[in-house]
This record gives C-alpha cells, sequence and structure tokens, in this order.
C-alpha cells in the first residue's frame, strides 16, 4: 500500500519535473523581435528589483541585527575576542542569510505576484490572445520575467549582504554588546574573497527559481479566482522548497571552495 | 473560405467533437449555434489553434493549419483577429496600448502611423477619447468594442468572436452585433461568431451551423431557421417566449 502511495508520488513528480521541462523547452522557440525582449526585461525588472529593495532593506536589516544580539550572547567567554562576533556575523550573513532567507522573501512576494498575474492572464483569455496574434506567449510573458529575475536578485542579495552588516553594526552601538572598532575589526577578518561569489551564485540560482517556478505554477491555472489563490500559494511553496534544496546541493558542491 | 474537415476532439474519456465538418465563407458572418455545453467554442479553439484536435484538418484558404508548423501557424495566425468572450485586454496596459499592442509586435511601423490606425479602430467600433483608460475604468459593452478594434487593427482575413453580446443588455448587444456585421461586409473577411443568443443570429448570421451534442446537426442560412425540421433545432430556436410568438406557437 505505501509502495503504491510511494510510486504514485514519485511519477507524479517526474510528470511536473517532465512538464516544467518541456515549459522551459518553450521559452525559446518562436522568440519575437530582441527589442520587445528588451523593453519587457526593463519592465520587469522594475517589478521583480526596484520594486522589492523596501521589503529586503526591512528584512535584511533586522537580520543583522538579531545576529549580532544573538551571537554576542552566545559567545560570552574570555577565551573569545569580541571581533569574532563580527566575524560570525559576516559568515552568516554572506554565506547563508544574505542569499537564502532573502530567496525566502523573494519567494513570497514575487514569486505569488508572478504566479498570481499569470493565472488570472491565463483564466481571463490574456495568454490565449496572444497565441491568436502568433506570439509565443510562454516566452513572450516568461522568458523576461526570468532574465530580469536573474538579473535582479543578486543585486538584492548584494544590498541585503550591506544591509546587514550594516545594521548589525548599529546594533552593536546601540546596545553595547561590541565596540563599533571591534565589529569593524570583526569582520575583516580572515575575509576569503570566495563568500561573495559562493553568494551571487546562490543568487542567480534562487532568482532563475523563484521566477522559473512560479511562471510555470501561474501559467497553467486553469478555472478560476479560488485556482489563482491556489497557484500563488503553490508557487511559494515550491519554490521556497526549491530554494532549499539548490541551497543544500550548491553547499554540499562549492563549501570545500571556501577553506581558507 | 475556412475548410474544417473531420474534427474530433476527446477531453479524458469524453468526446467534445464528432468528426465536424463546415465551410465557413469569405466575406460572410459565419455563425456556430448551440445551446452551453455542446462544443461551440472547444470547436472555434480548434479552428484558431488553441485547441490541437485529436483528428481532422482547418484549411484556410487551402493552407492547412491544425497539423501544420509552428511556423507556419504563426504565419497564419497573424491574418487573424479574434473577440474573446470577456474581452481579455490587458489589464496592466490602457486602451490605445491595448489595441496598438499587435502593431507593436507584429509590425515595423513607426508609432505615428500606429496610432492612426489606433484611433482609426477606435473610432470605428465608436470608441473616442478613451485612449489613456484602463481596462478597468470601461464598461463591458466598451471592453467588447476596444476588443474588436484590437481584432482589427492588422487588417485580418478571418475574425473570430467567442460569444460576442454574452453579459451584455440587448441594446448593446445589437451595437456589438451589427458593428461585427459591417466590419466583415467592409472588409470583405472571414467572420466566424459563435453564439447561443437567438437574436444575434438572425440580426447578422448570412450562414448559420447549428452544433448539438457535438455534432453540427443543420446548416442554412438564418431566414431558413426557422423552418428546419430538425427537432433539437427547433427546441433551441423556439425555447423562448418571444420566439414561440414569433412562430406563433
Amino acid at each position: 500500500m505505501f509502495d503504491k502511495a510511494n510510486n504514485l508520488s514519485v511519477r507524479n513528480f517526474m510528470k511536473s519535473l517532465g512538464k516544467f521541462i518541456i515549459f522551459l523547452g518553450q521559452l525559446f522557440v518562436r522568440r519575437e523581435s530582441f527589442k520587445t525582449y528588451v523593453t519587457r526585461i526593463v519592465d520587469e525588472s522594475i517589478k521583480v528589483g526596484y520594486n522589492s529593495v523596501f521589503i529586503v532593506v526591512i528584512v535584511s536589516a533586522f537580520m543583522g541585527a538579531v545576529t549580532t544580539v544573538q551571537t554576542a550572547y552566545n559567545l560570552i567567554s574570555p577565551l573569545i575576542a569580541d571581533p569574532v562576533i563580527a566575524l560570525v556575523v559576516r559568515d552568516m550573513t554572506l554565506i547563508e542569510l544574505a542569499p537564502t532567507i532573502t530567496a525566502i522573501v523573494y519567494a513570497g512576494k514575487v514569486g505569488s505576484n508572478i504566479a498570481g498575474e499569470l493565472g488570472t492572464m491565463k483564466i481571463t483569455e490574456q495568454v490565449d490572445a496572444l497565441e491568436v496574434m502568433g506570439i509565443n506567449a510562454t516566452s513572450y510573458l516568461v522568458l523576461p520575467k526570468i532574465i530580469a529575475s536573474i538579473l535582479m536578485f543578486p543585486v538584492l542579495v548584494i544590498m541585503a549582504g550591506f544591509v546587514s552588516i550594516y545594521g548589525g553594526y548599529l546594533t552593536a552601538q546601540l546596545t553595547g554588546v561590541i565596540s563599533g572598532t571591534d565589529y569593524i575589526l570583526g569582520i575583516q577578518m580572515d575575509f576569503i574573497p570566495f563568500q561573495v561569489t559562493f553568494a551571487l551564485i546562490k543568487a542567480v540560482v534562487f532568482g532563475f527559481l523563484v521566477a522559473a517556478i512560479s511562471s510555470y505554477k501561474g501559467y497553467f491555472t486553469s478555472g478560476g479566482a479560488l485556482e489563482v489563490g491556489q497557484s500563488s500559494t503553490n508557487a511559494v511553496t515550491s519554490s521556497c522548497i526549491a530554494i532549499l534544496a539548490g541551497d543544500y546541493l550548491l553547499a554540499y558542491l562549492l563549501a570545500p571552495l571556501l577553506t581558507p | 473560405m475556412i475548410e474544417v474537415r473531420h474534427i474530433s476532439k476527446s477531453f479524458a474519456d469524453k468526446q467534445v467533437l464528432f468528426d465536424i465538418n463546415v465551410d465557413f465563407e469569405t466575406g460572410k458572418t459565419n455563425m456556430i449555434i448551440g445551446a452551453s455545453g455542446t462544443g461551440k467554442s472547444v470547436l472555434l479553439k480548434c479552428i484558431v489553434g488553441l485547441i490541437k484536435p485529436d483528428e481532422g484538418t482547418v484549411e484556410f484558404n487551402g493552407r492547412s493549419f491544425a497539423n501544420a508548423s509552428k511556423e507556419v501557424q504563426t504565419e497564419i495566425r497573424r491574418e487573424m483577429g479574434m473577440l474573446f468572450q470577456g474581452g481579455a485586454l490587458f489589464d496592466s496596459l490602457n486602451v490605445e496600448a491595448n489595441v496598438m499592442f499587435p502593431l507593436n509586435v507584429l509590425t515595423k511601423q513607426s508609432y505615428e502611423e500606429k496610432l492612426e490606425r489606433v484611433n482609426f479602430c477606435l473610432e470605428r467600433v465608436g470608441l473616442e477619447d478613451v485612449n489613456s483608460k484602463m481596462p478597468s475604468e470601461i464598461s463591458g459593452g466598451m471592453k467588447k468594442r476596444v476588443g474588436i478594434a484590437r481584432a482589427i487593427v492588422t487588417k485580418p482575413n478571418y475574425l473570430f468572436c467567442d460569444e460576442p453580446n454574452s453579459g451584455l443588455d440587448p441594446q448593446t448587444s445589437i451595437k456589438i452585433d451589427n458593428l461585427i456585421k459591417d466590419i466583415t461586409d467592409e472588409y470583405g473577411i472571414t467572420t466566424v461568431v459563435v453564439s447561443h443568443d437567438m437574436n444575434s443570429v438572425l440580426e447578422i448570421g448570412d450562414k448559420v451551423n447549428f452544433m448539438h451534442e457535438g455534432r453540427i446537426l443543420w446548416t442554412g442560412p438564418s431566414d431558413d431557421i426557422g423552418d428546419s425540421d430538425v427537432q433539437e433545432l427547433n427546441d433551441f430556436v423556439f425555447a423562448g417566449r418571444l420566439m414561440k410568438m414569433v412562430k406563433g406557437v
């Protein structure tokens, strides 16, 4: 009984994966003019990037603040120098928090928006209208979203890294858990430049995953308003799972390169 | 001329279209009528290529469509204009941008040329001073008219209308119907209208195809529709009290 249910889930997963790969393949056939895509990519970049700055800044600032306070209280020992607290904040921010937590927030904001927008376009026949005009709706609607996401999410991650580390600095100053001088000393200590590259690799992968999965979920919406809501929820859930799985895979593959 | 030959379509175990054979003539308003759930919209979507039929062919002036390559389908589709049931206007674009959209994507005209064509089409459907309005700011009838303007902006050879007057009041319905008829006559295009509104059928239908349970049961001019001996058609036509009064039954 369990095996049967298990086989069914595996089969459904493989079916969805196949459909997702075919969907991605559709992005590159019957494309429109380059100029059309440039305009669409600029519009989408504003939507997914610029409009996400506020939430990313807020989340990152608190992320840095909380990490600094928590680390400081957990490392109270005469054997551990104060700058180590900043070092831990920096490493956590660059390697994990800035790309991954920002990606989860991004999935919630941008992913649900993409799925909702495409889902509504699908059920109100706007996608059909594009197809009847002889336009490859998948490529016209989805490709710019994916490219914009791949371009803009790394920018958001860089911003998140800066704001988070600066948020930690401000918290250190305000609460006095560590002096400003020690904090600055700590964030420079044993710095491995590959940490930034690693964060950016993650950002590109997560940017792609959120846009592609959310577009897929939205594009195959059928029914009415209820189904559009479900697609948005599924887009966020699936994107979060994909982000965490991708995070693990990238950590497994690239973490050995982080050793000094 | 659009020739539909042996079109069949099933969804899962349910067959919706059974060996449909029908011709849609150039310069005429060809109607597909029938009760809800008889497969009219599925047939229309098979014709325009939004649904792939299980069997059969569709030819546009002798060019095969249903089984053609994507490139050929795109070429033929660019000669089509379609009015959708709800208008299907792009929510994020204003009226002018909606009508200009096909020109932006499919032509290399200058902005001035496109604007001139857009204004001409909007004027043709009786809409002026609405260029900057968003779809959410205009009425259902206006949305349909913008939809028609968008459908004709590229000077199509084929115009498809899916339930053009659903959800509209009788007066606006007649306006939309007459607009479709006038455009068909003026440009000499092949128009296919899916409807279940008998008023539309009598108002604009040059040639009527009656569908019942996935089959075409009757084809003929709208003037002959009341004299048919097809029971299902009579049941459909004379379902309403008004039509019964006209018939005198």
